[in-house]
Protein backbone atom coordinates (compact mmCIF):
# COMPACT_ATOMS: atom_id res chain seq x y z
CA UNK A 1 0.00 0.00 0.00
CA UNK A 2 2.70 2.25 -0.62
CA UNK A 3 0.12 5.11 -2.18
CA UNK A 4 -1.20 5.11 1.35
CA UNK A 5 0.85 7.79 2.16
CA UNK A 6 -0.39 10.74 -0.36
CA UNK A 7 -3.59 10.89 0.98
CA UNK A 8 -5.01 13.70 3.29
CA UNK A 9 -5.67 11.58 5.76
CA UNK A 10 -3.71 8.14 5.68
CA UNK A 11 -5.12 6.92 8.71
CA UNK A 12 -8.63 7.16 7.26
CA UNK A 13 -7.99 6.17 4.07
CA UNK A 14 -6.30 2.84 5.80
CA UNK A 15 -9.28 2.14 7.96
CA UNK A 16 -11.83 2.55 4.57
CA UNK A 17 -9.30 0.35 2.75
CA UNK A 18 -9.09 -2.55 5.47
CA UNK A 19 -12.97 -2.19 5.89
CA UNK A 20 -13.07 -3.10 2.32
CA UNK A 21 -11.32 -5.83 1.98
CA UNK A 22 -12.29 -7.46 5.62
CA UNK A 23 -15.73 -7.09 3.66
CA UNK A 24 -15.46 -8.57 0.31
CA UNK A 25 -15.86 -12.38 -0.48
CA UNK A 26 -16.33 -12.65 -3.99
CA UNK A 27 -16.04 -10.88 -7.47
CA UNK A 28 -17.43 -7.88 -7.84
CA UNK A 29 -17.41 -5.17 -10.67
CA UNK A 30 -18.18 -1.47 -9.88
CA UNK A 31 -18.64 1.04 -12.87
CA UNK A 32 -17.75 4.86 -11.25
CA UNK A 33 -19.76 6.92 -14.37
CA UNK A 34 -17.52 10.25 -14.24
CA UNK A 35 -14.47 10.99 -15.81
CA UNK A 36 -13.30 13.13 -12.95
CA UNK A 37 -13.24 9.82 -10.64
CA UNK A 38 -11.75 7.74 -13.12
CA UNK A 39 -9.10 10.25 -13.52
CA UNK A 40 -8.34 10.44 -9.61
CA UNK A 41 -8.99 6.84 -9.12
CA UNK A 42 -5.91 5.91 -11.48
CA UNK A 43 -3.86 8.83 -10.65
CA UNK A 44 -3.91 7.80 -6.89
CA UNK A 45 -3.68 4.34 -7.71
CA UNK A 46 -7.31 3.80 -5.87
CA UNK A 47 -7.64 0.77 -7.89
CA UNK A 48 -4.91 -0.72 -6.63
CA UNK A 49 -5.12 -0.55 -2.80
CA UNK A 50 -8.37 -2.77 -3.55
CA UNK A 51 -8.83 -6.29 -2.71
CA UNK A 52 -8.63 -8.14 -6.37
CA UNK A 53 -11.78 -9.04 -6.42
CA UNK A 54 -13.08 -4.82 -6.78
CA UNK A 55 -12.91 -4.57 -10.34
CA UNK A 56 -13.75 -0.47 -11.42
CA UNK A 57 -15.03 -0.17 -14.82
CA UNK A 58 -14.74 3.21 -16.23
CA UNK A 59 -17.78 4.58 -16.98
CA UNK A 60 -18.57 6.99 -20.31
CA UNK A 61 -19.26 10.29 -17.82
CA UNK A 62 -16.73 12.25 -19.71
CA UNK A 63 -18.67 15.20 -21.41
CA UNK A 64 -15.53 16.08 -23.67
CA UNK A 65 -15.27 12.18 -24.34
CA UNK A 66 -19.10 11.97 -25.64
CA UNK A 67 -19.63 15.42 -27.75
CA UNK A 68 -20.50 13.69 -31.06
CA UNK A 69 -18.10 14.21 -33.78
CA UNK A 70 -21.06 15.56 -35.65
CA UNK A 71 -20.82 18.51 -33.17
CA UNK A 72 -17.43 18.85 -33.16
CA UNK A 73 -17.54 19.59 -36.65
CA UNK A 74 -20.19 21.82 -36.69
CA UNK A 75 -18.48 23.93 -34.18
CA UNK A 76 -15.60 23.55 -36.20
CA UNK A 77 -16.94 25.08 -39.16
CA UNK A 78 -19.04 27.44 -37.42
CA UNK A 79 -16.21 28.95 -35.54
CA UNK A 80 -14.60 28.93 -38.94
CA UNK A 81 -16.34 31.58 -40.17
CA UNK A 82 -15.32 35.42 -40.52
CA UNK A 83 -18.08 36.90 -38.66
CA UNK A 84 -18.06 34.90 -35.39
CA UNK A 85 -16.23 34.54 -31.91
CA UNK A 86 -16.51 31.52 -30.91
CA UNK A 87 -15.95 30.86 -27.53
CA UNK A 88 -15.74 27.44 -25.55
CA UNK A 89 -14.49 25.45 -22.28
CA UNK A 90 -10.44 25.29 -22.44
CA UNK A 91 -11.26 21.09 -22.90
CA UNK A 92 -12.61 21.37 -25.77
CA UNK A 93 -9.52 23.23 -27.62
CA UNK A 94 -7.84 19.56 -29.05
CA UNK A 95 -11.01 17.94 -29.21
CA UNK A 96 -10.11 15.88 -32.85
CA UNK A 97 -13.25 16.37 -35.50
CA UNK A 98 -12.69 14.52 -38.32
CA UNK A 99 -10.30 16.69 -39.85
CA UNK A 100 -8.56 19.47 -37.22
CA UNK A 101 -9.62 20.72 -34.02
CA UNK A 102 -10.33 24.51 -32.26
CA UNK A 103 -6.48 24.81 -31.69
CA UNK A 104 -5.98 24.63 -35.55
CA UNK A 105 -8.95 26.82 -36.53
CA UNK A 106 -7.27 29.59 -33.72
CA UNK A 107 -4.05 29.41 -35.53
CA UNK A 108 -5.86 29.15 -39.11
CA UNK A 109 -6.30 32.74 -37.77
CA UNK A 110 -10.33 31.79 -37.19
CA UNK A 111 -11.75 33.75 -33.57
CA UNK A 112 -11.66 30.85 -31.06
CA UNK A 113 -11.52 32.07 -27.46
CA UNK A 114 -12.02 30.43 -24.15
CA UNK A 115 -13.87 31.29 -21.31
CA UNK A 116 -13.98 30.04 -18.03
CA UNK A 117 -18.02 30.83 -17.91
CA UNK A 118 -20.83 30.98 -19.96
CA UNK A 119 -21.55 34.30 -18.95
CA UNK A 120 -18.22 35.48 -20.44
CA UNK A 121 -19.75 34.68 -23.45
CA UNK A 122 -22.48 36.80 -23.15
CA UNK A 123 -20.40 39.36 -22.61
CA UNK A 124 -18.36 38.93 -25.50
CA UNK A 125 -21.68 39.00 -27.51
CA UNK A 126 -22.46 42.89 -25.60
CA UNK A 127 -19.33 43.97 -26.84
CA UNK A 128 -18.85 42.64 -29.83
CA UNK A 129 -22.18 43.86 -31.81
CA UNK A 130 -21.34 43.14 -35.10
CA UNK A 131 -20.20 40.02 -34.41
CA UNK A 132 -22.26 36.90 -33.82
CA UNK A 133 -20.99 35.20 -30.81
CA UNK A 134 -21.50 31.44 -29.93
CA UNK A 135 -20.77 29.43 -27.10
CA UNK A 136 -20.03 25.75 -27.19
CA UNK A 137 -22.45 24.79 -24.53
CA UNK A 138 -21.63 20.93 -23.54
CA UNK A 139 -21.37 18.41 -20.56
CA UNK A 140 -23.70 16.81 -18.23
CA UNK A 141 -26.31 17.69 -15.80
CA UNK A 142 -23.49 20.23 -13.90
CA UNK A 143 -22.70 22.59 -17.03
CA UNK A 144 -26.36 22.40 -18.13
CA UNK A 145 -27.52 24.95 -15.49
CA UNK A 146 -24.94 27.55 -16.18
CA UNK A 147 -26.04 27.43 -19.85
CA UNK A 148 -29.63 27.57 -19.28
CA UNK A 149 -28.76 30.95 -17.18
CA UNK A 150 -26.53 31.86 -20.00
CA UNK A 151 -29.31 31.19 -22.55
CA UNK A 152 -32.06 33.22 -20.01
CA UNK A 153 -30.17 36.17 -19.56
CA UNK A 154 -29.64 36.73 -22.77
CA UNK A 155 -33.13 36.86 -23.85
CA UNK A 156 -33.77 38.36 -21.10
CA UNK A 157 -31.81 41.14 -21.91
CA UNK A 158 -32.13 40.89 -25.64
CA UNK A 159 -29.01 39.91 -26.79
CA UNK A 160 -29.42 38.88 -29.89
CA UNK A 161 -25.92 38.36 -31.59
CA UNK A 162 -25.42 35.21 -28.48
CA UNK A 163 -26.12 31.66 -29.74
CA UNK A 164 -25.37 28.46 -27.85
CA UNK A 165 -23.83 25.36 -29.63
CA UNK A 166 -26.05 22.56 -27.87
CA UNK A 167 -24.73 18.76 -26.67
CA UNK A 168 -25.97 17.84 -22.78
CA UNK A 169 -26.14 15.30 -21.50
CA UNK A 170 -27.71 13.26 -18.47
CA UNK A 171 -26.61 10.18 -16.67
CA UNK A 172 -29.48 8.30 -15.78
CA UNK A 173 -30.51 7.22 -19.36
CA UNK A 174 -26.70 6.21 -20.08
CA UNK A 175 -26.74 3.75 -16.60
CA UNK A 176 -30.07 2.43 -18.13
CA UNK A 177 -28.60 1.60 -21.73
CA UNK A 178 -25.36 0.51 -19.86
CA UNK A 179 -27.80 -1.87 -18.07
CA UNK A 180 -29.69 -2.89 -20.70
CA UNK A 181 -26.81 -3.94 -22.76
CA UNK A 182 -26.66 -7.94 -23.21
CA UNK A 183 -23.19 -7.62 -22.00
CA UNK A 184 -23.14 -6.19 -19.02
CA UNK A 185 -21.00 -7.01 -16.10
CA UNK A 186 -21.58 -3.78 -13.49
CA UNK A 187 -22.98 -4.86 -10.34
CA UNK A 188 -23.17 -1.58 -9.11
CA UNK A 189 -22.33 2.20 -9.59
CA UNK A 190 -20.76 5.10 -8.52
CA UNK A 191 -22.87 7.73 -9.28
CA UNK A 192 -21.55 11.38 -10.18
CA UNK A 193 -21.58 14.16 -7.03
CA UNK A 194 -21.92 17.07 -8.72
CA UNK A 195 -24.43 15.68 -11.17
CA UNK A 196 -26.56 15.29 -7.58
CA UNK A 197 -25.83 18.41 -6.34
CA UNK A 198 -27.83 19.84 -8.92
CA UNK A 199 -30.50 17.28 -9.89
CA UNK A 200 -30.85 15.24 -6.19
CA UNK A 201 -31.01 11.69 -6.02
CA UNK A 202 -34.58 10.73 -7.19
CA UNK A 203 -33.76 9.37 -10.91
CA UNK A 204 -31.80 6.85 -8.97
CA UNK A 205 -33.74 4.66 -6.65
CA UNK A 206 -36.23 3.46 -9.74
CA UNK A 207 -32.89 2.42 -11.50
CA UNK A 208 -31.50 0.81 -8.38
CA UNK A 209 -34.59 -1.14 -7.70
CA UNK A 210 -35.07 -2.23 -11.76
CA UNK A 211 -31.67 -3.44 -12.13
CA UNK A 212 -31.04 -4.48 -8.79
CA UNK A 213 -27.79 -2.79 -8.29
CA UNK A 214 -26.35 -0.21 -5.24
CA UNK A 215 -25.79 3.13 -6.36
CA UNK A 216 -24.02 5.18 -4.21
CA UNK A 217 -23.38 9.12 -4.83
CA UNK A 218 -19.94 9.82 -4.40
CA UNK A 219 -17.67 12.88 -4.74
CA UNK A 220 -14.33 12.78 -6.39
CA UNK A 221 -10.92 13.45 -3.85
CA UNK A 222 -9.17 9.98 -3.06
CA UNK A 223 -11.17 9.71 0.31
CA UNK A 224 -14.64 10.51 -1.12
CA UNK A 225 -13.54 7.63 -3.91
CA UNK A 226 -12.96 5.10 -1.25
CA UNK A 227 -16.00 5.57 0.69
CA UNK A 228 -18.67 5.19 -2.03
CA UNK A 229 -16.80 1.87 -2.43
CA UNK A 230 -17.02 0.90 0.18
CA UNK A 231 -20.47 1.44 0.39
CA UNK A 232 -21.13 0.11 -2.07
CA UNK A 233 -19.21 -2.97 -1.43
CA UNK A 234 -21.06 -3.38 2.03
CA UNK A 235 -24.59 -3.55 -0.06
CA UNK A 236 -23.33 -6.05 -2.63
CA UNK A 237 -21.89 -8.30 -0.02
CA UNK A 238 -25.66 -7.97 1.89
CA UNK A 239 -27.70 -8.36 -1.40
CA UNK A 240 -29.15 -5.37 -0.82
CA UNK A 241 -29.33 -2.09 -3.77
CA UNK A 242 -30.77 0.81 -2.75
CA UNK A 243 -29.15 4.85 -3.32
CA UNK A 244 -27.10 5.80 -0.44
CA UNK A 245 -25.67 9.24 0.10
CA UNK A 246 -21.76 9.24 0.07
CA UNK A 247 -21.18 12.99 -0.42
CA UNK A 248 -24.09 14.44 1.12
CA UNK A 249 -21.59 17.84 2.37
CA UNK A 250 -22.34 18.87 -1.92
CA UNK A 251 -25.30 17.05 -2.19
CA UNK A 252 -28.79 17.76 -0.85
CA UNK A 253 -31.77 14.71 -1.70
CA UNK A 254 -33.27 17.45 -3.88
CA UNK A 255 -30.44 18.92 -5.32
CA UNK A 256 -30.62 22.58 -6.46
CA UNK A 257 -34.42 23.59 -7.39
CA UNK A 258 -33.75 26.58 -8.81
CA UNK A 259 -31.57 25.35 -10.85
CA UNK A 260 -33.90 22.56 -11.87
CA UNK A 261 -36.63 24.83 -12.89
CA UNK A 262 -34.05 26.69 -14.89
CA UNK A 263 -33.60 23.50 -16.70
CA UNK A 264 -37.05 22.36 -17.15
CA UNK A 265 -37.48 25.90 -18.82
CA UNK A 266 -34.71 26.49 -21.41
CA UNK A 267 -34.31 22.49 -22.39
CA UNK A 268 -36.27 20.10 -23.33
CA UNK A 269 -35.37 16.17 -23.48
CA UNK A 270 -33.99 14.68 -26.26
CA UNK A 271 -32.36 11.68 -28.08
CA UNK A 272 -28.84 12.08 -28.35
CA UNK A 273 -26.13 10.26 -30.13
CA UNK A 274 -22.93 10.15 -27.86
CA UNK A 275 -19.50 10.00 -29.43
CA UNK A 276 -18.29 6.56 -30.05
CA UNK A 277 -21.33 4.58 -28.11
CA UNK A 278 -24.32 5.47 -30.59
CA UNK A 279 -27.37 7.42 -29.51
CA UNK A 280 -29.54 6.57 -26.23
CA UNK A 281 -32.62 7.65 -26.07
CA UNK A 282 -33.89 10.61 -24.26
CA UNK A 283 -30.23 10.97 -23.05
CA UNK A 284 -29.52 14.55 -24.21
CA UNK A 285 -30.95 18.24 -23.96
CA UNK A 286 -31.68 20.70 -26.61
CA UNK A 287 -33.30 24.14 -26.05
CA UNK A 288 -36.65 24.14 -25.98
CA UNK A 289 -38.77 25.75 -28.31
CA UNK A 290 -39.37 28.78 -26.47
CA UNK A 291 -35.22 29.47 -26.62
CA UNK A 292 -34.99 28.02 -30.28
CA UNK A 293 -33.90 31.51 -31.50
CA UNK A 294 -31.10 31.06 -29.73
CA UNK A 295 -29.64 27.77 -30.77
CA UNK A 296 -26.31 27.64 -32.93
CA UNK A 297 -27.29 25.50 -34.91
CA UNK A 298 -30.73 26.57 -36.33
CA UNK A 299 -29.10 30.29 -36.57
CA UNK A 300 -26.21 28.90 -39.01
CA UNK A 301 -26.58 26.66 -41.94
CA UNK A 302 -24.69 23.63 -40.97
CA UNK A 303 -26.55 20.59 -42.28
CA UNK A 304 -25.03 18.33 -44.26
CA UNK A 305 -21.93 17.33 -42.54
CA UNK A 306 -20.28 14.32 -42.93
CA UNK A 307 -18.31 12.61 -40.64
CA UNK A 308 -15.78 10.20 -39.78
CA UNK A 309 -14.50 8.44 -37.20
CA UNK A 310 -11.22 7.16 -36.91
CA UNK A 311 -11.64 3.41 -37.46
CA UNK A 312 -8.35 2.26 -35.24
CA UNK A 313 -9.73 4.48 -32.42
CA UNK A 314 -11.66 2.08 -29.72
CA UNK A 315 -12.88 4.67 -27.43
CA UNK A 316 -16.21 3.78 -27.57
CA UNK A 317 -15.24 0.45 -25.79
CA UNK A 318 -12.98 2.50 -23.80
CA UNK A 319 -16.04 4.51 -22.75
CA UNK A 320 -18.36 1.98 -22.21
CA UNK A 321 -16.36 0.26 -20.13
CA UNK A 322 -15.35 -2.80 -22.35
CA UNK A 323 -12.03 -2.70 -22.60
CA UNK A 324 -9.54 -1.03 -20.66
CA UNK A 325 -7.42 1.98 -22.28
CA UNK A 326 -3.89 -0.03 -22.86
CA UNK A 327 -6.19 -2.82 -24.84
CA UNK A 328 -6.11 -0.80 -27.46
CA UNK A 329 -3.64 -1.22 -29.90
CA UNK A 330 -3.01 2.37 -31.05
CA UNK A 331 -2.77 3.17 -27.25
CA UNK A 332 0.59 5.02 -26.54
CA UNK A 333 2.10 4.11 -30.23
CA UNK A 334 -0.34 6.14 -33.16
CA UNK A 335 -2.52 7.31 -30.76
CA UNK A 336 -1.24 9.86 -27.99
CA UNK A 337 -1.97 12.94 -26.25
CA UNK A 338 0.29 14.61 -28.81
CA UNK A 339 -1.65 13.18 -31.78
CA UNK A 340 -5.02 11.90 -30.78
CA UNK A 341 -7.41 9.57 -32.46
CA UNK A 342 -10.09 9.81 -30.23
CA UNK A 343 -11.25 12.66 -27.37
CA UNK A 344 -10.57 10.00 -24.58
CA UNK A 345 -6.80 10.80 -25.18
CA UNK A 346 -7.02 14.23 -24.93
CA UNK A 347 -9.62 15.56 -22.12
CA UNK A 348 -8.20 15.62 -18.46
CA UNK A 349 -11.27 13.03 -17.27
CA UNK A 350 -10.84 10.75 -20.13
CA UNK A 351 -9.73 7.17 -19.24
CA UNK A 352 -6.90 7.09 -22.25
CA UNK A 353 -5.55 10.02 -21.12
CA UNK A 354 -5.70 9.16 -17.42
CA UNK A 355 -3.71 5.81 -18.25
CA UNK A 356 -1.39 7.46 -20.34
CA UNK A 357 -0.75 9.43 -17.76
CA UNK A 358 0.04 7.58 -14.89
CA UNK A 359 1.57 4.92 -16.94
CA UNK A 360 -0.72 2.63 -16.05
CA UNK A 361 0.00 -0.62 -18.25
CA UNK A 362 -0.27 -3.35 -15.55
CA UNK A 363 -3.90 -3.10 -15.33
CA UNK A 364 -5.97 -6.42 -15.30
CA UNK A 365 -7.48 -7.37 -18.36
CA UNK A 366 -10.93 -8.38 -18.02
CA UNK A 367 -13.06 -7.88 -21.16
CA UNK A 368 -12.82 -8.51 -24.11
CA UNK A 369 -14.43 -6.77 -27.40
CA UNK A 370 -15.09 -10.94 -28.51
CA UNK A 371 -17.40 -11.08 -25.56
CA UNK A 372 -19.05 -7.62 -25.49
CA UNK A 373 -21.53 -5.65 -27.42
CA UNK A 374 -22.16 -1.67 -28.15
CA UNK A 375 -24.76 -0.94 -25.39
CA UNK A 376 -26.88 1.56 -27.67
CA UNK A 377 -28.81 0.31 -30.42
CA UNK A 378 -27.16 1.87 -33.50
CA UNK A 379 -24.07 1.87 -32.21
CA UNK A 380 -21.61 1.94 -35.17
CA UNK A 381 -18.58 -0.55 -34.72
CA UNK A 382 -15.78 0.86 -33.53
CA UNK A 383 -12.09 -0.71 -34.35
CA UNK A 384 -11.10 -4.14 -35.45
CA UNK A 385 -8.78 -6.79 -34.11
CA UNK A 386 -8.15 -8.38 -30.50
CA UNK A 387 -7.12 -6.81 -27.58
CA UNK A 388 -3.69 -6.44 -26.70
CA UNK A 389 -3.97 -6.59 -22.77
CA UNK B 1 -14.83 21.65 -16.86
CA UNK B 2 -16.70 19.19 -15.18
CA UNK B 3 -14.66 19.57 -12.19
CA UNK B 4 -16.70 21.93 -9.33
CA UNK B 5 -14.32 23.59 -6.92
CA UNK B 6 -14.55 25.21 -3.81
CA UNK B 7 -14.77 29.33 -3.22
CA UNK B 8 -15.41 31.78 -0.44
CA UNK B 9 -17.80 34.66 -1.44
CA UNK B 10 -15.93 37.97 -1.08
CA UNK B 11 -18.52 40.27 -2.12
CA UNK B 12 -22.53 40.60 -3.50
CA UNK B 13 -23.93 42.68 -6.09
CA UNK B 14 -26.61 43.06 -8.84
CA UNK B 15 -25.48 43.42 -11.72
CA UNK B 16 -27.81 43.83 -14.62
CA UNK B 17 -30.65 42.38 -12.15
CA UNK B 18 -28.30 39.33 -11.95
CA UNK B 19 -26.82 38.11 -8.37
CA UNK B 20 -23.32 38.17 -8.94
CA UNK B 21 -20.34 38.03 -6.54
CA UNK B 22 -16.35 37.89 -6.47
CA UNK B 23 -15.34 34.76 -5.16
CA UNK B 24 -11.81 33.45 -4.26
CA UNK B 25 -10.54 30.19 -5.10
CA UNK B 26 -7.69 29.28 -3.33
CA UNK B 27 -5.86 32.71 -4.27
CA UNK B 28 -8.01 32.86 -8.05
CA UNK B 29 -10.62 35.37 -7.67
CA UNK B 30 -13.86 34.88 -10.28
CA UNK B 31 -16.76 36.63 -11.02
CA UNK B 32 -19.53 34.06 -10.22
CA UNK B 33 -23.58 33.93 -10.52
CA UNK B 34 -25.11 33.62 -7.15
CA UNK B 35 -28.82 33.15 -8.92
CA UNK B 36 -29.06 29.44 -8.25
CA UNK B 37 -28.48 29.92 -4.38
CA UNK B 38 -29.81 33.06 -3.98
CA UNK B 39 -29.10 33.07 -0.04
CA UNK B 40 -25.09 33.08 -0.36
CA UNK B 41 -23.80 35.80 1.90
CA UNK B 42 -20.60 37.25 2.23
CA UNK B 43 -18.17 34.65 3.85
CA UNK B 44 -20.29 31.84 2.63
CA UNK B 45 -18.51 28.76 0.63
CA UNK B 46 -19.94 27.19 -2.08
CA UNK B 47 -19.14 24.71 -4.85
CA UNK B 48 -18.59 26.56 -7.89
CA UNK B 49 -19.20 25.51 -11.70
CA UNK B 50 -18.14 27.32 -14.23
CA UNK B 51 -18.63 30.66 -12.96
CA UNK B 52 -21.93 29.33 -10.99
CA UNK B 53 -23.12 28.18 -7.49
CA UNK B 54 -24.45 25.72 -7.47
CA UNK B 55 -24.49 24.19 -3.59
CA UNK B 56 -23.43 25.60 -0.33
CA UNK B 57 -20.51 24.40 1.64
CA UNK B 58 -19.33 24.39 4.96
CA UNK B 59 -16.03 26.13 5.62
CA UNK B 60 -14.25 22.95 7.26
CA UNK B 61 -15.00 20.82 3.45
CA UNK B 62 -13.98 23.69 1.28
CA UNK B 63 -10.90 24.16 2.88
CA UNK B 64 -10.40 20.94 2.81
CA UNK B 65 -11.05 20.17 -0.77
CA UNK B 66 -9.35 23.41 -1.86
CA UNK B 67 -5.88 21.87 -0.26
CA UNK B 68 -6.37 18.81 -1.96
CA UNK B 69 -7.23 20.29 -5.02
CA UNK B 70 -4.45 22.72 -4.84
CA UNK B 71 -1.80 19.60 -4.21
CA UNK B 72 -2.93 17.92 -7.20
CA UNK B 73 -2.78 20.75 -9.11
CA UNK B 74 -6.25 20.52 -9.81
CA UNK B 75 -6.79 24.55 -9.35
CA UNK B 76 -4.09 25.20 -12.47
CA UNK B 77 -5.88 22.70 -14.87
CA UNK B 78 -9.03 24.71 -14.01
CA UNK B 79 -8.01 28.31 -13.90
CA UNK B 80 -4.91 28.36 -15.50
CA UNK B 81 -3.37 29.17 -19.17
CA UNK B 82 -5.39 26.42 -21.44
CA UNK B 83 -3.79 27.59 -24.69
CA UNK B 84 -0.36 27.51 -23.77
CA UNK B 85 -1.04 24.07 -22.68
CA UNK B 86 -2.63 23.22 -25.19
CA UNK B 87 -0.19 24.07 -27.52
CA UNK B 88 2.61 22.17 -25.30
CA UNK B 89 0.12 19.12 -25.45
CA UNK B 90 -0.18 19.31 -29.20
CA UNK B 91 3.43 20.54 -29.49
CA UNK B 92 2.25 23.30 -31.93
CA UNK B 93 3.30 26.98 -31.24
CA UNK B 94 0.66 29.13 -29.20
CA UNK B 95 -1.93 30.82 -31.80
CA UNK B 96 -1.46 34.35 -32.06
CA UNK B 97 -3.23 37.13 -29.41
CA UNK B 98 -3.99 33.84 -26.74
CA UNK B 99 -0.81 35.44 -24.78
CA UNK B 100 -2.08 35.04 -21.01
CA UNK B 101 -3.39 37.81 -19.67
CA UNK B 102 -1.89 39.99 -16.74
CA UNK B 103 -4.49 39.21 -14.94
CA UNK B 104 -4.50 35.22 -15.47
CA UNK B 105 -0.86 35.55 -14.86
CA UNK B 106 -1.12 37.37 -11.94
CA UNK B 107 -3.83 35.36 -10.75
CA UNK B 108 -1.67 32.00 -10.91
CA UNK B 109 0.78 33.33 -9.34
CA UNK B 110 -1.26 34.41 -5.53
CA UNK B 111 -0.93 33.29 -2.66
CA UNK B 112 -3.89 30.99 -1.41
CA UNK B 113 -5.54 33.10 0.98
CA UNK B 114 -3.81 32.97 4.98
CA UNK B 115 -6.80 30.39 6.34
CA UNK B 116 -5.45 27.94 3.84
CA UNK B 117 -2.04 28.31 4.10
CA UNK B 118 -2.04 27.99 8.41
CA UNK B 119 -4.40 24.61 7.33
CA UNK B 120 -1.64 23.60 5.30
CA UNK B 121 1.14 24.48 7.93
CA UNK B 122 -0.70 22.22 10.44
CA UNK B 123 -1.27 19.27 8.40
Amino acid sequence: MKYLEEFSDPELAKRLVDDIHATVTRPWAIMEVCGGQTHSIIRHGLDQLLPDEIELIHGPGCPVCVTPLEIIDKALEIASRPDVIFCSFGDMLRVPGSEQDLFRVKSAGGDVRVVYSPLDAMTIARNNPDKQVVFFGIGFETTAPPNAMTVYQAKRMGIENFSLLVSHVRVPPAIEAIMQSPTCRVQAFLAAGHVCSVMGTEEYPALAETYRVPIVVTGFEPLDILEGIRRTVRQLEEGRHVVENAYQRAVPEEGNPTARAMLKDVFEVTDRAWRGIGMIPQSGWRLSEKYRDYDAEHRFSVTGIRTEESSICRSGEVLQGMIKPHECEAFGTICTPRNPLGATMVSNEGACAAYYLYRRLDAPATATAATAAPLATNAAPVGAGAPVG
Amino acid sequence: MCLAVPGRVLDIEDRDDTRMARVDFGGVVKDVCLEYTPDMAVGDYAVVHVGFALQRLDEQSALDTLREFERMGELEAEFGDHWGRAATEAGLPRPEGTEPTPELTSQAAAKPPANLQSERNLS
